[in-house]
């Protein structure tokens, strides 16, 4: 039987620093905290109300993805990657599919990444509300949860109508995307991205210029460029400390080059201005959907290449070949060349990689996520260190963790 | 986007800031390159990493200031059996580079890079937990993702996926 761990929360401060000093006090935050975002526990050292030194402890979803991958074919990985960042599926797909084809040397049709575009922008949208509704409702403003979750059911519609899930969607495949989109689906989303603008504007009034969500976030977990850097923080994190980078302009992927959209850009590099970096988020990834919308490609929504992508299912009812490959992809998978990628796409959290290498087999030798809440909750730690224990909340909010990213 | 034999030979491969400022600064740390979809990896002399790391950071025509990445692959059972994984990027030129070190079994350690950047600190506990791998010179390795009285680790190729260890 397991032996329930022993170690007590001060103990794991106490190995860094010794044993706390006269007067200050170590106190357990989390896992089971609502605001913490999951499972995520924090083990503060402080001095009356000002924190000393933090240490967050993870692992308490960790559920070994890396390993199960490498007992899978490659196209059975799409739908494990779905549950590692569970409010961005499509990215999470995007990123291990553009791997896998990036090692496959695999032409994607134009139409089939448009769709990615368009379903990637509406997944960074999704994870925009979830972000805001629960950061604001956490620093006390409850309404715009409400008016957040009210949106994001829209976009659950529109992944539920298009892959048939409303959250683990597997939708895009290797070669392309799994569908295609049912009738009448382009015009639902046109009247979304129409009058989502002005949702954008319900949120803004109720907290830009709101005395006391600016009182709990301006100058708060203040974060500059250069640690920024040095720690690995990535997305808004990143942009709000004032570094000017956004992989889907600097290093395109699916066609965002075709895309016209702007970076939103803070220097305060405090909560607010990470607050301001996606709530403008919001409105490019809109005008990117609109966009998508307008310039939709006609033609195919797979690869041709029969014995990566699975036939059609009226093939393979008429054409014995199709029939045969279809049998042999499910049953042995398909080979992918040796070799080794590292795809990087900006997910709605910062840089989300994924680290592939193949050994010439239909299982990846490695799959390696690097998740960007990872990467940023490092940056936690340095944000809080004098700041108040009511401000950590607002610290957590603004980094936008989700712990599955981080525990995998 | 057809595969292209990957490119091997330094000479050629020169012109890339990393390698350029390696080779210049001391030839011998680089063991080997590929240049394999668009991606460069140079293998580097396991001693000298953290030596390489610091120079590529502050290399001022292309600074490598942000540590992307780091992990591990295991190749096991043939030795060297662990290669440590580096993915650097260039915030302000946009490039991109993977730097790897290779490591026995029998002696897997490697020295910790988070001098270099504070960032290599919850990777470099990451690779120990699940490869058990040693980073000399971290400030705190210990486990991150496993509980801490675990046994083994697990990404290794000789852990199993299911059933009893």
């Amino acid at each position: 039987m397991a032996q329930f761990p022993t170690t007590l929360a001060s103990g794991l401060i106490q190995e860094e620093t010794g044993q706390p000093e006269e007067g200050k006090l170590v106190l357990n935050m989390g896992p089971q905290h609502p605001s913490t975002h999951g499972v995520l526990r924090l083990v503060l050292e402080i001095d009356g109300e000002t924190i000393v030194k933090m240490k967050p402890v993870i692992g308490y979803l960790h559920t070994g993805i890396e390993k199960t991958c490498e007992a899978k074919f490659y196209q059975q990985v799409v739908p494990l990657t779905d549950r590692i960042d569970y409010l961005c599926p499509m990215t999470n797909n995007l990123t291990y599919c553009l791997a896998v084809e990036k090692l496959l040397g695999l032409e994607i049709p134009p139409k089939a990444q448009w769709l990615r575009v368009l379903m990637n922008e509406l997944t960074r949208i999704n994870s925009h509300l979830v972000w805001l509704g629960t950061h604001a409702m956490d620093i006390g403003a409850m309404t715009v949860f409400l008016y957040c979750f009210r949106e994001r059911e829209d976009v659950l519609r529109f992944f539920e109508m298009i892959s048939g899930q409303r959250m683990m969607t597997s939708y895009f495949r290797i070669g392309g995307v799994a569908l295609e989109p049912p009738i009448g689906f382009f015009e639902k989303v046109k009247k979304f991205a129409d009058r989502f603008p002005g949702n954008v504007d319900e949120y803004e009034n109720l907290l830009t210029g709101n005395p006391i969500f600016m009182m709990r976030t301006k100058g708060i977990a203040h974060l500059s460029a250069e640690d920024a850097i040095a720690l690995g923080a990535c997305g808004p994190t990143l942009r709000g400390s004032g570094v000017d980078i956004d992989l889907r302009r600097d290093a395109p992927y699916t066609s965002y080059e075709k895309f016209q959209f702007k970076v939103p850009v803070r220097t305060e590099g405090d909560v607010f201005a990470r607050y301001l970096c996606r709530v403008a988020e919001l409105r490019e990834s809109i005008g990117i959907v609109q966009q998508a919308l307008a310039g939709m490609p006609e033609g195919p929504i797979k690869a041709d290449s029969p014995k990566v992508v699975l036939p059609d299912r009226e093939k393979m009812k008429t054409q014995m070949e199709a029939l045969i490959y279809h049998f042999k992809i499910i049953t042995e998978g398909f080979t992918v060349p040796e070799g080794e990628v590292y795809q990087a796409v900006e997910s709605p959290r910062g840089e989300m990689g994924y680290y592939i290498v193949s050994d010439g087999t239909a299982k990846p030798y490695r799959v390696h996520m690097r998740g960007p809440s990872f990467a940023n909750l490092q940056s936690l730690t340095k944000m809080c260190e004098g700041q108040l224990i009511a401000d950590v909340v607002a610290a957590i909010g603004s980094i936008d963790v989700v712990v599955g990213d981080i525990d995998r | 986007m057809a595969l292209t034999p990957p490119i091997t030979d330094i000479e050629q491969l020169k012109s890339h800031p990393a390698l350029g400022r390696l080779t210049s600064w001391n030839a011998a740390v680089v063991q080997a390159v590929k240049f394999d979809r668009d991606e460069l990896t140079i293998w580097i002399a396991k001693e000298s990493i953290r030596e390489v790391c610091a120079i590529l950071r502050d290399f001022p025509d292309c600074p490598f200031n942000y540590l992307a990445d780091l992990t591990c692959v295991d190749w096991y059972p043939s030795e060297p059996r662990f290669e440590v994984v580096y993915h650097l990027l260039s915030i302000s030129t946009k490039e991109r580079v993977r730097l790897k070190a290779r490591l026995d079994g029998s002696s897997a350690a490697i020295e910790s890079v988070t001098s270099v950047w504070p960032a290599a600190n919850f990777y470099e506990r990451e690779v120990f937990d699940l490869f058990g791998v040693r980073f000399s010179g971290h400030p705190n390795l210990e486990r991150i993702l496993m509980p801490d009285d675990w046994e083994g680790h697990p990404l290794r190729k000789d852990y199993p996926v299911e059933g009893y260890r």
